[in-house]
């Protein structure tokens, strides 16, 4: 998408605010790989992230992730980070094809970032939400080859003073949740944990340990999707959105959530 | 065909040099000065959205005086080259140094070749690590660069700012102090007392914690520091 160009006697009309247009203009080697045709094999064996969720709470919004990618078979990395602030006000938590997804967020934090510097303004989440759908409907022909990013994205939107939950399909639908929602290999799983425990309104304390506990019975009943480890030390990744902005939850928070659902289930 | 008649070529460069200084000296002015915890620039400016100051990078901002167009242009296009450079490399590889050799390019160029010189002069500033690391840039219209120490001030007035703060700038000062006496020396040339509400101010602000270093004050914040 670039700008339609309106020529105001030769020059070129407003400054295009989009920094990955400037990187398809400048390095256009930088978006190349997404024409590319990949194998199967090469599809599959490439590392994915698996499982990640939102869900709405009393500030704001909640993003959460357990921290295993796989490989086919094979587990790639047990401590992956899939959840991300994307600006100071909304975060992004990312399933699927785990190089590509990396580099959809880094390229969605500096496409934010850039137009916040170009025009002084922050990007509406509206904005924001949009504009993450045209990002990954670029990622399409790879989509349709294996190579599926689908991601949450949550925000506290100012003008409406609430938080507001996204997810998205590979071919960039968008779509708006007002509850929770999971994405990734152990989504199902996820959801009829959140459907159970989620419920309006939820204090901070309780969403996160919710959260929580929708990735453990993830980890129960899907292979992909990694556990708690409390003797290597490994818990989920949680970020919460609230007016003050995009904060991770302390892991000592997180812990201590871990081992209370752990306690009540032992 | 028409021909254009035969000017000495250090007559033309004192024309457009003429010009350009012109155009610059009418305008307001900005200050740049070293405090305790990083870089401030500060400029009179009746427009609470027209920025004469703003955010190129993590650790660097950029002023600019003259013409509005102008040195917006040169302002995105640092912002561009800025975030260029952090994606292809890393974010740390974003240096002021060749943001300003940069600009002095593009200046340089523009001075020489086309029929208009930039009335503008601009600033490029960067703090890194600790006090060592800051860095000023001032950057003219023709290209010419020069690194500046503890404060710098450019546009209209320029030499009763740089006198006045020359006698007065102190190494450490707090932002307050900074603040306030950078108001006084822009105010000094004509003996006005600038109110918060048409002061825009800007810092890189090394003790923040967030990757972005910069921070614009807002009125509030200027009106208490002014008053305090």
């Amino acid at each position: 998408m670039t700008d339609p160009v309106l020529p105001l006697s030769g020059a070129s009309f407003g400054a295009n605010p989009s920094f990955v247009d400037l990187l398809r203009d400048a390095r256009p080697g930088a978006l190349a790989h997404l024409r590319q045709t990949v194998s199967t094999e090469m599809a599959t064996g490439v590392p994915h992230g698996t499982t990640v969720l939102g869900l709405i709470y009393a500030d704001g919004v909640l993003v959460a992730g357990d921290r295993r990618a796989t490989a086919g078979y094979t587990i790639a990395d047990e401590t992956m980070q899939k959840v991300f602030p994307a600006d100071d006000y909304s975060a992004i938590a990312i399933a699927g094809a785990a190089g590509m997804a990396v580099e959809l967020v880094r390229l969605f934090q500096l496409e934010l970032e850039h137009y916040e510097k170009l025009t002084g303004d922050r990007l509406s989440l509206e904005g924001k939400a949009n504009r993450l759908a045209q990002l990954i409907r670029q990622n399409f022909p790879l989509a349709m080859q294996g190579l599926v990013v689908v991601p949450l994205f949550g925000g506290f939107d100012e003008r409406r003073d609430a938080g507001r939950l996204f997810y998205y399909d590979a071919t960039g639908g968008r779509w708006e949740e007002d509850d929770y929602q999971a994405t990734g290999s152990g989504s199902q799983p996820a959801k009829n944990s959140l459907k159970k425990r989620w419920r309006d309104g939820l204090p901070r304390d309780e969403a996160i340990r919710v959260a929580v506990e929708a990735l453990l019975d993830a980890s129960e009943d899907d292979v992909a999707t990694g556990g708690p480890s409390v003797y290597r030390g490994i818990y989920p990744n949680l970020l919460a959105v609230s007016v003050g902005g995009a904060d991770e939850v302390p892991e000592a928070e997180v812990e201590a959530a871990v081992n209370a659902v752990l306690e009540e289930r032992a | 065909m028409s021909f254009m008649p035969y000017v000495a070529p250090e007559q033309m460069m004192k024309d457009r040099s003429e010009y350009a200084h012109k155009g610059i000296a009418r305008g307001r002015s900005v200050i740049g000065l070293e405090y305790a915890d990083g870089l401030l620039f500060i400029a009179e400016n009746p427009s609470a959205s027209l920025h004469k100051i703003s955010e190129i990078y993590d650790r660097i901002a950029f002023a600019g005086v003259g013409k509005y167009s102008e040195f917006e242009d040169l302002r995105i296009a640092g912002i561009r080259l800025a975030d260029l450079r952090g994606f292809s490399y890393g974010r740390e590889d974003v240096k002021a140094r060749d943001l300003a050799n940069a600009y002095s390019q593009a200046l340089s160029t523009i001075f020489t070749q086309q029929m208009k010189p930039y009335e503008v002069e601009i600033l490029v500033g960067e703090v890194d690590g600790d006090a060592s690391g800051t860095a000023i840039y001032h950057i003219l219209f023709d290209g010419s660069v020069t690194d500046e120490h503890g404060f710098v001030a450019m546009g209209g007035h320029e030499e009763d700012l740089t006198g006045s703060l020359r006698d007065r700038f102190q190494a450490g000062w707090d932002l307050a102090t900074a603040v306030k006496t950078a108001a006084e020396v822009l105010g000094s040339p004509d003996g006005r007392t600038i109110e918060a509400g048409s002061i825009e101010a800007g810092v890189l602000d090394r003790t923040r914690t967030q990757r972005r270093k910069f921070r614009r004050l807002e009125e509030p914040e200027i009106a208490q520091l002014l008053a305090g």
